[in-house]
């Protein structure tokens, strides 16, 4: 089971849950998995957040595989930032 | 079969043209003015463009007059808010990220409201700059004036002017009820901060302040653009990312993406300035009513009044420590001025503060705060030189107070690999251990100060970044080659691109030219920023090589006549891969493209790649400086910078780059401010008053390049342009204390402030 880390934002829909492990092979799947346990997790994940997998930053790679003993850890997304851009971390 | 990647590097695994200092490929061109940048284009039948600007910092538009105006012989087109489409309040994907086009459109040109000084209310195309200009001055446009908020703490109060009626804290539960300028609150935590703290002997605590400063590029905004009777749009402009410009110039227009072509023109400077539009959806508005191509330039009075700078802030850190020397507990609390709009870099402003750490118990709470001054754009390293110039002031003063050197001190405590980031994840390999021993190991660190002197010393953290990038090489008959890309070269970019491709192809890289194309002629590439040109679209230069050397191993083969996996590529040239694949003479790169049409056709590859792991840079720098006490000026007497750069790939430019962002920093942390009357005018748009740091203000800036590979990159690259100006501000500030124990907290540390400061016997600001 994959470790996942959630940050703060996303309180509101876990209920406070920051830290717990899910069963699945790449990126999407750890998504889905969150998705069918808190519903409307999804798609902020998807569409709003970079992953950190085994301390790596991933943007839009769904299909990065997960092992059993890796860390996905969801973090702001990080993209080239005008200031418009929503839940990123803005670049120069 | 031999795969792309398999057939990357020359063949020995060493690298010989990675790293070496040949002379610039951009040089020439610029040092002769035969660059051509974005005011260089000229069309045929060209209109001149001029905007028209709010005087208000915050007022409503109750009507816009430009009768008089279309009337003036010479205008051909007005663009007012009337003449653009409405967009509704929603954040859409585009691309890599969430974008509000309804911001993006009511900042380049205002609707019901001006929001700060310079806001942009109308547009002319007209047949001579004068004419424009005559036409701006007829345009009547009448105002209410509206209180207006500049501090971004008075912008928090509950009694402040409110920007936007719509908007309402995200980030907090419940969701407020009343407007406020709090766009966003945002939080980052980790560990048990009570029993941090309660670890801690030593505990400083302190509130800092720093100004709105502006990118300084020389080069104004510029473009020209053209709309086609059959819907076809052309625009030439100075960009950081042409592929940034089509998406936004046909989200605010409602075109087609594929009906509009951007070309970027060489770069006069950016530092994140140039990641946004101003100009160019107006100058293509103003020709789809012309008929015409229409050329609108700002004026570096128009630079500062209407382009983003970066934020204010304002920030209180506490930290504590045991006196041994170990950081138990870290917490801050920040706010962020957006300008107009939301959006400022808040989010790594609380990433980064205290990234340089491994402090197992820490919490940020951030603000994002909208004000009436320009929308705050994207500049080198957006947010990290706010927050960390404050948490290594506090990281400075834990070591005095605690008697222990402040590069030990930072040593005892910094991250590694393994280190878990306050963002969540674990660092791979970094190098901020390897850049602190190599600023304590170095002559400047060991060497005497004299009277009124004093030396400081901070540590930076930047993420860098990858993402989406292509790259084509094409093999030409004699054997050269040329790398197209999308990427501006903003910071010597084509000669990172160049070296790697050809280092891949084993030819010296004078045999390879780079390109940076247009958006109809290279795939999707994300803009020049996050530091990541060099790690993104140079592994796609590198994928790319990998593609032609298969190519060239196959034509090979067939010459003569064996199969390909018996030849292999080395040093540019193919050979027989052992003495049972045959005797054969090496066949260069030069002889197997002459023989191309009869082995195949023309040989040349794309690659497209989604980068990855792109590795963190950490820099330490440190400075000496000299304060006059009857003034209270500062001199920079010497500077020394290190910095990780993963690999060097021209060690020239890194140091430029290093150079250029240490001087950003110096002249943050020393002079630049935006200065505003009491109408909320900027007063000081132009560069006599708005100062900037000059070269004879400054000693020559040491570059120290270290080098901890990025496991991630085929050369071990990571990105070098931002993190050097994460570290100036502190290392001057404390400079400053230590050379006349008076800590500094509020930027710019200009002499009237110090002086103020030292007449008051060390009080400061926040402190």
């Amino acid at each position: 089971m994959a470790r996942v880390v959630l940050p703060t934002s996303l309180a509101k829909y876990t209920g406070g849950v920051k830290e717990l492990e899910v069963e699945a092979s790449d990126i999407r799947g750890v998504i889905r998995a969150l998705e069918a346990r808190y519903a409307g997790i999804g798609r902020e994940l998807e569409e709003g957040m970079a992953v950190a997998l085994d301390g790596q930053i991933h943007q839009d790679d769904l299909f990065a595989p997960v092992r059993p003993e890796s860390e996905v850890c969801f973090l702001p997304r990080i993209g080239g930032g005008n200031g418009f851009l929503q839940n990123e971390a803005n670049f120069a | 079969m031999a795969t792309a990647k398999q057939e990357i590097g020359n063949g020995n695994g060493s690298l010989k043209y990675v790293g070496t200092r040949p002379w610039r490929p951009d040089g020439v061109d610029k040092v002769t003015g035969r660059a051509k940048f974005g005011a260089d284009i000229s069309l045929p039948g060209m209109l001149v463009g001029r905007m028209l600007r709010s005087p208000h910092a915050h007022a409503r538009i109750i009507s816009i007059d430009t009768s008089a105006a279309r009337a003036l012989p010479g205008v051909k087109a007005i663009v007012t808010r009337d003449e653009l489409p409405d967009i509704p309040n929603q954040w859409v994907p585009a691309g890599e990220v969430a974008v509000n086009y309804r911001d993006m459109s009511q900042n380049v040109m205002a609707r019901e409201k001006a929001l700060y000084d310079g806001h942009a209310v109308a547009a002319v195309a007209a047949t001579s700059a004068a004419i424009a200009k005559q036409a701006i001055d007829l345009i009547e446009v009448e105002y209410e004036v509206l209180p207006h908020v500049i501090d971004v703490r008075e912008a928090m109060e509950p009694d402040a002017p409110v920007l936007h009626d719509d908007m309402f804290t995200e980030g907090v539960e419940p969701t407020p009820e009343t407007a406020s300028n709090i766009f966003k609150k945002v939080e980052f935590a980790h560990g048990d901060l009570e029993k941090g703290f309660a670890q801690a002997d030593v505990i400083v605590e302190r509130t800092f302040t720093t100004k709105p400063v502006h990118q300084g590029y020389i080069e104004p905004h510029a473009v020209v653009a053209s709309a086609g009777e059959d819907g076809q749009c052309e625009i030439w402009c100075c960009t950081q990312g042409q592929f940034t410009v089509r998406a936004y110039c046909a989200n605010l227009l409602g075109i087609e993406i594929g009906k509009i072509n951007v070309t970027p023109s060489e770069i006069g400077g950016g530092f994140g300035g140039k990641t946004v539009v101003y100009l160019e959806p107006i100058a293509l508005r103003l020709s789809q009513l012309a008929g015409r191509p229409v050329k609108m330039v700002m004026s570096r009075e128009e630079v500062f009044r209407a382009s983003g700078p970066t934020s204010g802030g304002a920030m209180t850190i506490k930290m504590g420590a045991t006196k041994e020397g170990k950081i138990t507990a870290a917490k801050a609390w920040i706010a962020y001025q957006a300008g107009a709009f939301p959006g400022s870099p808040i989010g790594p402003g609380c990433m980064c503060v205290f990234a340089p750490y491994d402090i197992e118990n820490a919490e940020v709470e951030g603000y994002d705060v909208v004000t009436n001054r320009p929308k705050v754009a994207a500049y080198r390293a957006p947010g990290a030189p706010i927050s960390e110039f404050a948490s290594e002031g506090v990281v400075d003063e834990l070591a005095k107070k605690l008697g222990i050197d402040p590069a030990e001190f930072r040593l005892m405590n910094a991250a590694k690999e393994g280190t878990r980031a306050l963002y969540g994840p674990k660092f791979g390999p970094v190098g901020c251990i390897e850049t602190l021993e190599a600023a304590r190991s170095s002559e400047h660190y060991k060497t005497p100060l004299g009277p009124n002197q004093g030396r400081g010393i901070a540590t930076g953290f930047w993420f860098n970044i990858g993402g989406e990038s292509c790259a084509t090489i094409n093999v030409n008959e004699d054997g050269t080659a040329t790398v197209i890309e999308g990427n501006p070269d903003i910071g010597g970019s084509r000669a990172s691109i160049q070296f790697q491709a050809a280092e891949a192809l084993g030819i010296p890289p004078e045999k390879v030219r780079p390109l940076v194309a247009d958006t109809d002629s290279i795939g999707y590439t994300f803009l020049t920023g996050g530091s990541r040109v060099t790690f993104a679209t140079g592994m796609a230069a590198i994928e790319a090589a990998g593609k032609i050397v298969v190519q060239l191993r196959e034509r090979a083969a067939k010459i003569w006549d064996i199969p390909v996996d018996a030849v292999e590529w080395e040093d540019g040239y193919a050979k027989p891969s052992g003495s049972n694949a045959g005797e054969f003479e090496p066949l260069s790169m030069a002889e197997i493209a002459a023989q191309a049409g009869k082995t195949g056709g023309p040989i040349a590859a794309t690659a497209s790649i989604n980068a990855q792991g792109a590795g963190p840079g950490f820099g330490t720098h440190v400075c000496d400086v000299e304060v006059d006490r009857e003034t209270g000026r500062v001199t920079v007497l010497r500077y020394t910078a290190v910095q990780d750069a993963g690999k060097a790939v021209h060690p020239s430019y890194v140091e430029g780059q290093i150079q250029g962002g240490a001087a950003q920093g110096i002249g943050w942390a020393l002079n630049e401010e935006y200065i505003y009357d009491k109408d909320g005018c900027l007063e000081n748009p132009g560069f006599l008053d708005y100062r900037m740091p000059v070269a004879s203000d400054l000693p020559m800036i040491d570059a120290v390049i270290v080098e901890v590979p990025n496991p991630n990159h085929p050369y071990g690259v990571r990105g070098v342009g931002e993190t050097p100006i994460v570290p100036p501000m502190a290392a001057v500030a404390n400079a400053i204390e230590n050379a006349t124990g008076i800590r500094m907290t509020d930027l710019p540390m200009s002499p009237p402030r110090l002086l103020e400061a030292m007449d008051n016997g060390g009080a400061n600001g926040g402190a």
